[in-house]
């Protein structure tokens, strides 16, 4: 089954005024049922706007979008996926446990079953210890990975994720890459994840997503076979491999830009 | 010790500052109707006690109860305000006209509206000078929300009401208690000198204009004491209740 379909997207943004953007041009997409799909290129290519299309937070000019085979924002309104940002995002006044409980708050569930489930999904991240402390006391590691557990709260089949480790140390990342391939697999979880660092990218996906700017839209995607993933991936010639193969494709992309212009 | 380090500087400079005070009246030979000794007001302090005590305690009431109401009635207008746009946009200039109106005027003409007997009146200006830092800090904070709590609770599908419940009140609260930290001490304010135009003559108020009628300089300067301990036991309370309904802050 099909966890996204993009097709004959266009966003542009403030249309018909002079600062008029094409935020994303002709972009189709397609993400299989547990597949990990990263989007990387440039800032500005609309990485982040086509990730927001998805999860309908903003709506596309033309084109349209599908999630788990309903309209995106029938999809939204339904709850049928999760996501994480950039920033965490956790509320300062709610504990760990009950940042976690959010979304399981709004789904109605019951306060045993939604206390379960958040113990569940913090001793999933690790984070066990900490389901009495406030985020203000947790560092910002800690943070993303409340975050993480939040938007897997609700056991999605679907997870939307836009530069989570952005804000965050290698090593910390590095760890934090692992944890999030070991706790998909373990919920067979589809993932769209938006960043800008290759390495990740690579190590994460079974497709990447080649995009770039002005206007944004999709130059090429590049399937990423590496098994199962474990520390020695990292360096192994296969990976290198697959980092080349990304790297030239982001760099084809502008001078493919000039040529066009 | 960190106690005693943020304690002690303070009162040191209280004791000696007092100390100056008393010496500068008796060498300066200033006349007690200008600035009576710190020793004369405090004898008449204890002496009156008991009618600071009440006196106190009807003022204290007057401004206890003007506060909850008018801080009540602040944070609804905020809530209602911050959810319909148009009126956010109107409310902020009218509660600006209303905080520009010397409210303390409005006191003699409170007073005539009801009984001489009722406390009505000195609670309605305490009400009234109350809303005005409440309402514009309430709203301030009601509407500033994260970008990235909005996306995540227009992902979560919450309604409007939903993300003001969850999100935008608790986020408001520390705007709220910025209000109410300025709306303490102004509530003990318009209590006292809201009885200086007349009405029921049992709060601290009346008790200073008529010492100061009789010459009872030393008296007068002693109630003013108590209208300020009264302040300042407003302002601690406010401070402890923000503590402890924000638990979330002191680690």
């Amino acid at each position: 089954m099909t966890a996204v379909s993009v097709q004959g997207v266009r966003k542009v943004f403030n249309a018909g005024r002079n600062d008029e953007v094409v935020a994303l041009s002709d972009v189709d997409l397609t993400v299989e049922s547990g597949q990990f799909v990263s989007l990387i290129g440039p800032s500005g290519c609309g990485k982040s706007t086509l990730l927001r299309l998805i999860a309908d937070l903003t709506a596309p000019t033309a084109g349209s979008v599908t999630v788990a085979g309903k309209p995106a924002r029938r999809a939204r309104l339904d709850q049928e996926y999760g996501i994480a940002f950039q920033q965490a995002g956790l509320f300062d006044w709610r504990t760990v446990r009950r940042n976690v409980e959010l979304p399981l708050e709004l789904r109605k569930i019951p306060r045993q079953r939604r206390r379960e489930r958040a113990d569940e999904m913090l001793a999933l991240v690790g984070l066990s210890d900490f389901a009495a402390h406030y985020p203000a006391q947790l560092s910002g590691g800690m943070q993303q990975r409340v975050a993480i557990a939040r938007a897997l709260a609700v056991h999605p089949k679907l997870l939307l994720m836009d530069e989570p480790f952005g804000a965050l140390d290698e090593m910390t990342r590095e760890r934090l890459q692992a944890e999030l391939l070991a706790v998909c697999a373990k919920t067979e979880t589809s993932t769209v994840f938006v960043t800008h660092s290759i390495p990740e990218a690579v190590f994460l996906s079974d497709l990447v997503v080649v995009m770039s700017a002005r206007p944004g839209r999709i130059t090429d995607v590049i399937p990423v076979d590496l098994g199962p993933r474990t520390e020695a991936t990292r360096q192994s010639a296969g990976f290198f491999t697959a980092v080349t193969k990304v790297r030239k494709a982001l760099r084809g992309t502008p001078t493919a830009v000039t040529a066009d212009t | 010790m960190r106690w005693l380090r943020t304690v002690f500087p303070p009162l040191l400079v209280g004791i000696v500052g007092l100390g100056l005070w008393e010496i500068s009246v008796k060498v300066g030979r200033i006349a007690p109707f200008i600035l009576p000794a710190p020793s004369a007001i405090g004898e008449q302090f204890w002496l009156d006690r008991e009618v600071v005590w009440r006196a106190g305690l009807a003022s204290g009431a007057n401004a206890l109860v003007g506060l909850a109401f008018g801080a009540a009635a602040a944070v609804l207008a905020a809530l209602v305000a911050a959810r319909v746009r148009l009126l956010a946009e109107v409310s902020v200039p009218v509660a600006a006209l209303l905080n520009a109106l010397p409210i303390i005027a409005l006191a003699p003409i409170l007073n005539n509206m009801f009984e001489s007997t009722s406390s009505i009146p000195r609670r309605v200006v305490v009400g009234i000078v109350v809303f005005f830092p409440v309402f514009v800090n309430t709203l301030r904070g009601l509407r500033e929300i994260q970008p990235v709590h909005r996306e995540l609770m227009d992902s979560y599908a919450a309604s409007g009401w939903t993300v003001a419940r969850l999100v935008r009140l608790p986020g408001a609260l520390p705007f709220l208690f910025t209000g109410l930290r300025q709306a303490s001490s102004l509530a003990v304010i318009a209590a006292v000198v809201s009885e200086y135009f007349g009405g029921l003559q049992d709060g601290l108020g009346s008790r200073i204009t008529s010492a100061a009628a009789f010459t009872a300089y030393p008296r007068a300067w002693a109630y003013v004491v108590g209208a300020c301990l009264l302040g300042l036991l407003f302002y601690l309370v406010t401070l402890v209740a923000e503590r402890l309904s924000m638990p979330w802050r002191s680690p």
